[in-house]
């Protein structure tokens, strides 16, 4: 499944990096704590989270994540927008709870 | 022939803006040396994290790779307070980071402990007042 897919599916805004929408999901991580995500989450991943500040798009580099997630309607910082544009991350907005988010994400990943 | 390959990075301290900029410059570098997989993966977050520790906790730091055939040796120096019990400081959970960082989704405790998991090879020399000295080995 790509972020497209998952764009339609959960109506999800797309704030920047369109253009990497076509990647593929190879599962998902949800963590605010950017130690954790480091540590356990994967290549390929889409990384569901709270946190919207601009260190959030050097960890989905790092970890070579698909895109990102925030919940709960947060609107990232202009920061994060700039940086994540630049590196070509697709940040993604859900009015949803990451709770109900992670749900429908492992649903669709795993029918 | 065995080849090695030597680099460093100067990090500054309190400069939360930046990080991880080290840290993606030196994966792009390892990779275009070949690393790839779960070498890449471990020395990725353990380079991460010794970048945060500095940027949290020092005012200046050095990263320094070198490569060779068979391993990657990280040398990270920083002019910081030093660690005062490293016993306790490499125990999950276990942080002096402030307010401020923690809002950020740092100062979890699990710095150490990252990447000593991903290390083949841990050390942490110390002095108060002085720095710190962590020297990481990965086998390729």
């Amino acid at each position: 499944m790509n972020l497209t897919l998952l764009v339609e599916k959960l109506n999800l805004s797309v704030v920047c990096g369109g253009d990497g929408l076509d990647r593929e999901v190879s599962g998902g991580y949800m963590g605010d704590l950017l130690s954790d995500v480091m540590a356990n989450s994967r290549e390929g991943n889409v990384w569901i989270t709270c946190q919207s500040h601009q260190n959030i798009v050097a960890v989905s580099v790092l970890k070579e994540h698909a895109g990102i997630i925030l919940v709960l309607g947060k609107k990232p910082d202009d920061d994060t927008i700039k940086k994540a544009s630049r590196e070509g991350i697709p940040l993604l907005v859900t009015e949803l709870s990451g709770f109900e988010t992670v749900g429908r994400i492992y649903n669709l990943l795993h029918p | 022939m065995s080849q090695k390959y030597e680099f460093s990075f100067p990090v500054k301290g309190d400069n939360f803006d930046d990080a991880g900029k080290a840290s993606i410059q030196i994966k792009k570098r390892l990779k275009g040396l070949g690393i790839t997989g779960d070498v890449l993966r471990r020395t990725a977050i353990a380079i991460y994290e010794s970048e945060v520790n500095i940027i949290s906790y020092a005012r200046q730091g050095n990263i320094n790779i070198r490569v060779t055939d068979d391993n990657i040796s990280i040398n990270i120096r920083d002019s910081g307070p030093g660690i005062a019990d490293i016993k306790q400081a490499m125990q999950q959970g276990y942080s002096t980071a402030n307010d401020r960082i923690r809002k950020m989704g740092f100062g979890a405790g699990m710095g150490l402990f990252n990447i000593k998991n991903c290390s083949d090879d841990f050390e942490i020399l110390s002095k108060a007042n002085k720095g710190t000295l962590l020297k990481i080995l990965i086998n390729r």
